[in-house]
């Protein structure tokens, strides 16, 4: 048995035959971690988590949490992790403690020790206040902190977090990461989430996995994805309607150019220098710049770069995406 | 390190946890308890009141002159003089005779006299039947908003889950129950001799078969239906047939025989005579015992089947 906490192999979960949401995904999260799966919605994301915390059954391949295989030991598995699902699963008709404590007794904790433990556990998320008010009165923030306490109830030595900001303003979203960072440095707790916020993969993760289709695209820390990107990315406009990749790519130290609807999307070493570069190369053939931004890489750019579209493309298709998560609401409940 | 390992989740807990959240959730919602009461007053007062069978055949009703003419060739009778043309019948003694007549067929038809009373046991099972099918469906809800995928994800025995709404349902319909019966009394229920008390007990015990029977098939169904309608839908669909081929509001004995063939089977029959023998009709033993039979195999028979089904999606 390795010192992994998690550990996935050929992890796969087909839907009606058909809808394959989980497709063969290899990885492993390390004790004390946070780790993150960074994909758009219906990426499989929340799939690999229900598969994990024991509430779906994989049809292919192996998981196990802490060596307890997450089929055959599901019981085990359940009494050492803690779930904080993504949507707001607390009774609103019941009052906060009221659920942390429903949550404790199916857990089998003894009331003696889940009362003190439920005061602390709403000291911790800063609910005390609130404690015996109904859930129907508490703003998404306040859930979504309720949402944590019941997940820790138990002390999980591994706790899941599906979409742990979703729908939060930034304030909110801050405060709850600040509880997510305590929560490892404090208790050592090795964290498994997901997220389509790039910006909360990076400030959060110590390593992530960028998931698409169902598949692990690429794995790292964010620095090493972002470092692996080898380059500053520049982004340039010109006035004229005319394809001017050829004219970029030969300038010095540039590695790649992508041509995107008209905005050339460059790869280059030291942008800095290479960008002034450009401009001279394009003006020389006669090319006017509009427009042009450096970056240094963002895990956008990294986004981008495995995928081949960017984070808020997933989103434009409305559409599309719709359909495809009521297929999954749908095949999941079948 | 943690104590996760040292708790013990059992059946008994979860189940009790789980129950008593179902009913701190409406004990806390004053409309649902008002509607629990109010239901089942509407039907009582409005529908038993209105529908007085028994009144059909009451002296008042009949009506008659105080004194009806009758031709004396329509007589057979010897001592009526020969020429007398008319005969006279005391209309009061003759309305009397025909409310009696009207008793005794109240009494040879329904059992009782009254039909309010009849009707009123009728409506317990009704409302039992409706109550349990309706409120398995809220496990539809727990599974819309995640919460029944968090129940999954902690160690709770999944009997623990199935049960709890079995059992919400079940105490649910046993506290209208209680309600109906408690009206009914007060708007003129008429008790059989041979009730007491202790009746209540056999009462309970009825609703309970026929609750977890019905209830755990729909638990099942509503677990599995991906739309809250399909339900809702299959509940009307089959709550009035339930409800007239049975001996809900009418004998069965006087329906057509393809009906009669329904009504023997269908569990409500069971129930209502049930629990009309330990409150109206003087009780009959032997019909009770085939009663509890029957609830006792549908019970257990369907919440097999229900359980079967429910635990098969939770463990999928």
């Amino acid at each position: 048995m390795s010192d992994d906490v998690i550990v996935a192999e050929g992890l796969t979960k087909v839907f009606n035959k058909s809808l394959v949401a989980v497709d063969h995904v290899n990885f492993s999260v390390k004790d004390g971690e946070i780790y993150g799966f960074l994909g758009p919605n219906g990426a499989g994301k929340t799939t690999t988590i229900n598969m994990l915390i024991t509430v779906l059954k994989p049809t292919e391949g192996k998981a196990s949490v802490l060596g307890f295989d997450i089929v055959k030991q599901a019981n085990m598995v359940r009494k050492v992790i803690g779930v904080v699902p993504q949507e707001y699963t607390a009774d609103e008709d019941l009052t906060g403690y009221e659920n942390i404590i429903l949550c404790a007794d199916l857990y089998g904790i003894p009331r003696e020790v889940s009362k003190k433990r439920a005061l602390e556990l709403l000291e911790l998320v800063e609910l005390t206040n609130f404690k015996d008010k109904r859930v129907e009165t508490y703003s998404g923030g306040m859930r979504r902190r309720l949402e944590l306490a019941c997940g820790l109830i138990n002390r999980p030595k591994v706790l899941f977090l599906d979409e742990p900001t979703l729908g939060l303003d930034v304030q909110t979203r801050t405060a709850t990461w600040n509880y997510i960072r305590r929560l490892k440095r404090e208790y050592g707790m090795t964290l498994f989430m997901t997220t389509h916020y790039l910006e909360e993969a990076d400030a959060l993760c110590d390593r992530i996995s960028i998931i698409d289709h169902g598949k692990i695209i690429v794995t790292g820390t964010p620095s090493e994805l972002k470092e692996g990107l080898g380059g500053d990315i520049i982004t340039i406009s010109v006035k004229e309607n005319a394809d001017v990749s050829e004219i970029i790519r030969g300038v010095e130290n540039v590695k790649e150019v992508k041509n995107e609807d008209g905005a050339y999307r460059i790869k280059a070493e030291a942008g800095e220098v290479t960008a002034p570069l450009i401009i001279e190369a394009l003006r020389k053939k006669g090319y006017t710049v509009t427009k042009l931004s450096l970056t240094e890489p963002t895990l956008n750019e990294v986004y981008l770069e495995y995928t081949g579209k960017a984070m808020r493309d997933t989103e434009e298709s409305k559409e599309a995406f719709i359909s495809q998560r009521i297929t999954l609401r749908r095949a999941r409940t079948v | 390190m943690s104590g996760a390992n040292e708790y013990k989740p059992s059946l008994t807990r979860g189940l009790w946890a789980l129950t008593v959240r179902e009913l701190k959730k409406w004990l806390k919602d004053p409309v649902m308890v008002l509607m629990l009461v109010l239901q089942p007053l509407i039907w009582m007062g409005l529908l038993g009141k209105s529908m007085r069978i028994d009144a059909l055949f009451s002296a008042n009703n009949i009506n008659l002159p105080q004194q009806i003419p009758i031709p004396s060739n329509a007589v057979i009778s010897p001592t009526i003089p020969p020429g007398t043309p008319y005969v006279f019948l005391n209309g009061t003694m003759l309305s009397q005779m025909f409310a009696n007549m009207g008793t005794n067929i109240m009494q040879n038809t329904f059992g009782v006299a009254d039909y309010f009373s009849y009707m009123a046991i009728g409506m317990i099972s009704m409302i039992v039947m409706t109550t349990t099918m309706f409120s398995g469906m809220s496990i539809v809800w727990d599974r819309r908003l995640g919460f029944l995928d968090k129940v999954l994800s902690t160690p709770v025995p999944r009997g623990a889950i199935i049960f709890s709404k079995v059992l919400n349902a079940t105490l649910r319909a046993m506290f209208q129950a209680t309600i109906i019966l408690a009206l009914a009394y007060v708007l003129g229920l008429q008790l059989s001799s041979t009730f007491t008390l202790l009746n209540l007990l056999g009462i309970y015990a009825a609703i309970f078969l026929l609750g977890v029977g019905l209830s755990s098939v729909f638990i099942a169904f509503s677990l599995r239906s991906t739309r809250m309608e399909r339900p809702m839908q299959i509940i009307s669909l089959i709550m009035m047939p339930l409800m007239f081929a049975s001996n809900t509001f009418f004998p069965i004995s006087l329906m057509p025989d393809w009906m009669q063939a329904i009504a023997r089977v269908n569990p409500l029959s069971y129930v209502t005579d049930a629990v009309r023998q330990l409150t109206i009709l003087p009780l009959d033993t032997s019909a009770l015992i085939t009663d509890f039979a029957y609830l006792s195999i549908f019970a257990v028979v369907l919440a097999a089947i229900g359980i079967v089904l429910s635990w098969r999606y939770l463990t999928k």
